[in-house]
């Protein structure tokens, strides 16, 4: 198996499965020659040409609202948001629009598209371009959400997200674009709803998405070295959101740790929190708790901006506090 | 509309300073002192002093991603400005925004913004509340060819229309947004014919002279003033950098870029003053040096200013 990058895992999914499927085409702001504003698109448009690699202009209301409607009328679009924060332009188009029309009409229609976006914070973006967005759209009943941490998953789960018949919001984080990981050359799935346990432990279970598991996996390194054996868990897409997974992990460990990049209030973490509990409160030793981001927007300033992103440290430090 | 000789002459330091703080922003992001992205205004100075020259102190502006044009045209402080882009605690929003979001609300600068196209509908806002409360405050609310497609600038444009708000949308029309060019992003030739649609002045003037720019939104502020509503001014000009710096420009070529620097701004506007023998060389060169001590000084300021501590990342987010 070859090393790919994550951005190569995703640019890899998109060109099999435009190969595959010419319903498949994606638009979005300099997703053409440019190749996107990380590259993600990079080479698919000298490939596949303007008919089906799309530039539009600055208008992401436009740009959900044409994806929403040629996957009603039967295409599959992957359209790009530059960055998630934008996606408030175009809010409308995708909750109410997108996610609803399948119920709205009986179940008569079809929406298979997908929305890339990336997000997260640590490039001093600040707060227009950092926000990592996830929880917004797990509160809307008809969409998906997948939210990659690995090469390996960004491609299973970015094929399964366009041959899914539901719109996909599908989250990348901007620091992982460049970390590498193992792919396979052929086009494959993971499948949606399936969490990973990317580290066994013993001792206490850490939930974390995103960016985040990669903080978590050093958080369990550290832990390892205390004699603290941590289980490792990504969700990989959020809903839906395999609680069975986690709940059979805390069943072992007695320990919940969740984690995640966006602000806690009100976050995914609130809602794996509940699950967990309503599911296995007899099995835990001690409450659950909640590494996140505070509740605040990102800050541009270096200082703040590391103040503001949950670290390994603090991961450590929530799982000594909660074993006492 | 006539200009004053003092006038000019400070609209000619105005562009200096434009074109030596980009410079040195330049340089500092290159070295790595500067983190997140920039995108810098070099080339398209006599847009933002020529606008900005015709507002008074207590006027508004609403500003965009390349904004650092618009707040020393507006008067920012350098000083302020530095340290902020260089995410001091004592720069002009506590290190929290960084250039994509300079703001000086006491200069009636209301920020720059990172969402293209978020400034119409908040210039519209602080239209409202000038019209509301009976001032003959305006706004100027500067937009770029790539924001005019986003719904919520014609969105601005219409209800500053149907509300005949004290608003001059000043377009700057470069020519692209990142890689995607006008000719790609709309049909019509000129951005200002969508005033058409909603029954407003709509006019085209030459972005790289700075008293066109000036004369046309004079115009307009004089009409929004007088109760009689929005215009839409483009100036047509063109970015000499990279979208933000960093970025390879694959999309346009070097001839067009050779072709618009010989139409460099300032140059043309140095030399129309020289024939018209407003100032001699030597007074160029000072103001050009006067510009330098000043930068000098901002950057010192912003070097020597202290990072924020991380506990202030929760202070300011509720009133
Ligand atoms: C809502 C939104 N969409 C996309 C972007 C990404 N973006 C930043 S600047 C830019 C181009 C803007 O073009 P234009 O309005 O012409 O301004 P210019 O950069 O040329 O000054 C884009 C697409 C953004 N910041 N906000
Ligand atoms: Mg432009």
């Amino acid at each position: 198996m070859a090393k790919k990058t994550y951005l190569q895992a995703l640019n890899e999914a998109l060109d099999q499965e435009m190969e595959r499927d010419p319903a498949v085409f994606i638009l979005g702001e300099d997703v053409g020659q440019f190749g996107g504003c990380f590259g993600v698109t990079q080479g698919l448009f000298a490939k596949y040409g303007e008919a089906r690699v799309k530039d539009t202009p600055i208008t992401e209301s436009a740009i959900v609202g044409a994806a929403t409607g040629a996957a009603a009328a039967g295409l599959r679009p992957v359209c790009e948001i530059m960055f998630v924060d934008f996606i408030g332009v175009a809010l409308d188009q995708l909750f109410n629009q997108a996610a609803k029309m399948r119920y709205m009409f009986g179940g008569k229609a079809k929406i298979p598209m997908v929305l890339r976006a990336p997000q997260g914070a640590g490039i001093g973006a600040a707060a227009q371009h950092s926000q990592s967005l996830e929880a917004w759209f797990m509160h809307v009943p008809g969409l998906k959400v997948a939210i990659p941490s690995t090469p390996y998953d960004a491609k299973g789960l970015l094929i399964a997200a366009i041959r899914d018949d539901n719109p996909v919001v599908f989250l990348e984080h901007k620091l992982l674009y460049g970390i590498e990981g193992e792919v396979p050359d052929q086009p494959y799935t993971v499948e949606f709803g399936k969490a990973a346990v990317v580290r066994e432990g013993a001792d206490v279970t850490l939930v974390a998405t995103a960016k985040m598991v990669h903080t978590a996996l050093d958080a369990a390194a550290q832990l390892a070295e205390m004699g603290i054996s941590a289980e490792v868990i990504d969700p990989r897409t959020l809903l839906p959101l395999d609680t069975a997974t986690m709940v059979s992990s805390v069943k072992k460990t007695h320990g919940l740790v969740i984690v995640h990049e966006a602000v806690k209030f009100a976050g995914a973490g609130a809602e794996i929190a509940a699950q967990v509990a309503e599911q296995a409160f007899d099995y835990l030793d001690a409450p659950i708790v909640r590494v996140a981001a505070p509740f605040t927007p990102v800050p541009f300033s270096v200082p703040l901006e590391n103040a503001f992103i949950p670290n390994a440290a603090d991961i450590v430090e929530a799982v000594k506090r909660m074993r006492g | 509309m006539s200009v004053s000789n003092d006038q000019m002459i400070e609209m000619l330091r105005t562009m200096t300073r434009i074109r030596q703080f980009e410079t040195r922003v330049q340089e500092f992001f290159a070295a790595g002192k500067i983190p997140g992205f920039v995108h810098l205004y070099i080339g398209e100075e006599a847009v933002a002093t020529g606008a900005c020259g015709t507002l008074g102190a207590t006027d508004y502006i609403t500003s965009t991603h390349r904004g650092h044009g618009h707040l020393i045209a507006k008067g920012g402080d350098l000083k302020l400005m530095m340290a902020e882009i260089f995410g001091r605690r004592t720069g002009y929003c506590k290190g929290k925004g960084g250039s994509m979001h300079i703001a000086a609300v006491e200069l009636g600068i209301l920020g720059a913004n990172g969402i293209v196209g978020g400034g119409g509908p908040i210039a519209n806002g602080a239209a409202l509340a000038a019209k509301y409360r009976g001032t003959d405050q305006v706004v100027v609310c500067f937009f770029g060819d790539g924001a005019s497609n986003q719904g919520t600038t014609q969105e601005a444009l219409n209800l500053a229309s149907a509300w005949k708000l004290p608003v001059v949308f000043v377009n700057e029309n470069n020519g692209y947004g990142i890689s995607c060019p006008t000719c790609k992003s709309m049909a019509v030739a000129d951005i200002a014919d969508r005033a058409a649609a909603y029954d407003i002045p709509g006019v085209v003037v030459d972005g790289n002279d700075v008293l066109a720019v000036y004369e046309a939104v004079a115009e307009a502020v004089k009409r929004a003033r007088a109760g009689a509503g929005p215009s839409l001014i483009e100036c047509k000009t063109y970015r000499w950098r990279g979208h933000f710096e960093g970025d390879a420009c694959v999309y346009r070529d070097d001839q067009e870029l050779a072709d618009w620097v010989k139409k460099d701004p300032l140059q043309r506007f140095e030399n129309k003053l020289l024939a018209d023998g407003l100032l001699d060389a030597a007074k160029v060169e000072s103001i050009r040096q006067e510009v330098a001590r000043e930068l000098d000084a901002a950057v010192a300021f912003a070097e020597q200013s202290p990072l924020p501590e991380a506990a202030e990342v929760l202070e300011d987010v509720y009133a």
